[in-house]
């Protein structure tokens, strides 16, 4: 059913709104970062997510969920959106949407998988793939706010390619005091990396996560083997059920 | 055309949980149904097994989108469990193993409309999809359906579970998109 979106966002609905394609970039081969402008964009917590809707002429449409992938920025919504060669959306958004174009959105969505700046204790993100995004929302929302709690990222992609975000990791680990970042590949390792390529494993969140004695806040997000296996090794070293939230794609991710 | 607005279809089963999965052994299982007057209903997993169990075949509609049809399920109906409960309770909430909490109007449990589902395509229900047991009550979108069920009670008054105080839903009729609060 359409609506239209009530100005000023006074309604506790999720209205849809008109979002225009301001700019986008290129994360890797097959992903790409979308920037909206949502006029009346009521604001996020990072780690939430919208319902995107595509509406052809004929007038079928189709939703789909994606993460936000920065902190609020008035009315910047931004997406980053991993092609799926079989999906009916994220070829649209990846391929064929053009600065300029408008698209349905409503949010934002999801309560639980968010990360507050006001709350000091250590953070653990674990990412695979895709995952990253609202992971990387948490990242540089830490930035925005000025937070000294501690962060450390588990980043597991395919390739180094695959990699979203690689750049400004890079420097954010550099510039961001406090923030640390562990990569695993699980099909193609860069250069003189000392491992083969593998599955994220015990070893991994041990090193590259905090212990469990610390508390920390744990957000997991990926495919559902990944979530599952890296929720399993969370609880298994000792952390809190309760302290690990996790965020597991459907069929696609898409 | 079976597929509720805004939703796609899939073959896969996709799994979407707020937290680990949890392993919730047999031998220590039970389920609970407590009344608005505080009476306490119990069966241990023997017992569950004991009652006689229904074959539903129904579609599921997850509110992230995905819909999957004609899935198999086994398990005991909720008008076995309640059938011998004195309640003249207007709504219930759905507890499960690791503090996941759902609500819902009492007479959506009854007349053929929700299961204690142990079974999925014959085998038993893997820990992922929420075994032992979960609900299964797939006229509404599945968070609805618990995972790790282990108990519902049954009030006068309605209040949010966990997702619906999240912004999601109250009642999540797939067929009316209610996705979310207002909707």
């Amino acid at each position: 059913m359409a609506r239209a979106a009530v100005p000023g966002g006074l309604s506790p609905r999720l209205v849809w709104r008109a979002a225009r394609l301001v700019e986008f970039r290129d994360e890797t081969p097959s992903a790409r970062t979308l920037v909206f402008d949502v006029p009346d964009w009521p604001g996020h917590l990072p780690g939430q997510h919208v319902d995107v809707r595509l509406t052809a002429d004929d007038g079928y449409s189709t939703q789909r969920s994606y993460s936000i992938a920065t902190p609020a920025d008035g009315s910047r919504v931004v997406l980053t959106v991993q092609l799926v060669e079989d999906g009916e959306v994220s070829p649209y958004l990846t391929e064929t949407l053009s600065v300029g174009d408008v698209i349905e959105l409503r949010g934002p969505v999801g309560g639980w998988f968010v990360w507050r700046s006001a709350d000091p204790a250590p953070v653990l993100l674990i990412g695979g793939g895709s995952g990253i995004v609202p992971l990387m929302a948490m990242i540089r929302a830490r930035r925005a706010a000025g937070s000294k709690a501690l962060f450390r990222l588990i980043y597991s992609a395919r390739t180094p390619e695959d990699r979203y975000y690689a750049d400004e990791l890079r420097t954010r680990v550099r510039d961001d005091f406090g923030l640390d970042v562990s990569y695993v590949y699980t099909r193609k390792t860069p250069e003189g990396w000392p491992l083969p390529p593998r599955r994220l494993g015990v070893a991994d969140v041990n090193n590259g996560g905090w212990p469990p004695d610390f508390q920390p806040a744990c957000f997991v997000c990926g495919p559902t083997g990944f979530v599952e296996a890296v929720a399993d090794i969370l609880i298994a070293l000792g952390h809190d059920a309760r302290r690990v939230k996790t965020e597991r794609f459907g069929p696609s991710g898409t | 055309m079976r597929l509720p607005p805004g939703q796609y279809l899939t073959e896969d089963f996709p799994v979407l949980t707020a937290g680990p999965t949890l392993r919730v052994p047999t031998d220590t299982w039970e389920f609970v149904i407590i009344t608005e007057a505080g009476e306490k209903h119990r069966w241990d997993w023997k017992q569950l097994m004991a009652l006689p169990s229904e074959r539903p075949t129904v579609d599921l509609h997850c509110v992230t989108k995905w819909s999957k049809l004609r899935t198999d399920w086994q398990g005991v109906s909720l008008d076995v469990l309640l059938d011998g409960v004195d309640t003249a309770a207007d709504y219930a909430m759905v507890h499960s193993y690791g503090g996941y909490t759902t609500n819902l109007p009492y007479e959506d449990l009854r007349n053929g409309q929700a299961w204690i589902a142990y079974k999925f395509d014959g085998e038993d229900l893997t820990p992922e999809h929420g075994g032992p047991a979960r609900l299964l009550v797939p006229h509404l979108y599945l968070w609805k359906s618990a995972k790790w069920v282990r108990g519902i009670t049954l009030t006068d008054e309605d209040s949010p579970g966990f997702w619906e105080s999240a912004g999601y839903h109250d009642y999540g009729d797939p067929w009316r998109e209610q996705r979310y609060q207002g909707d």
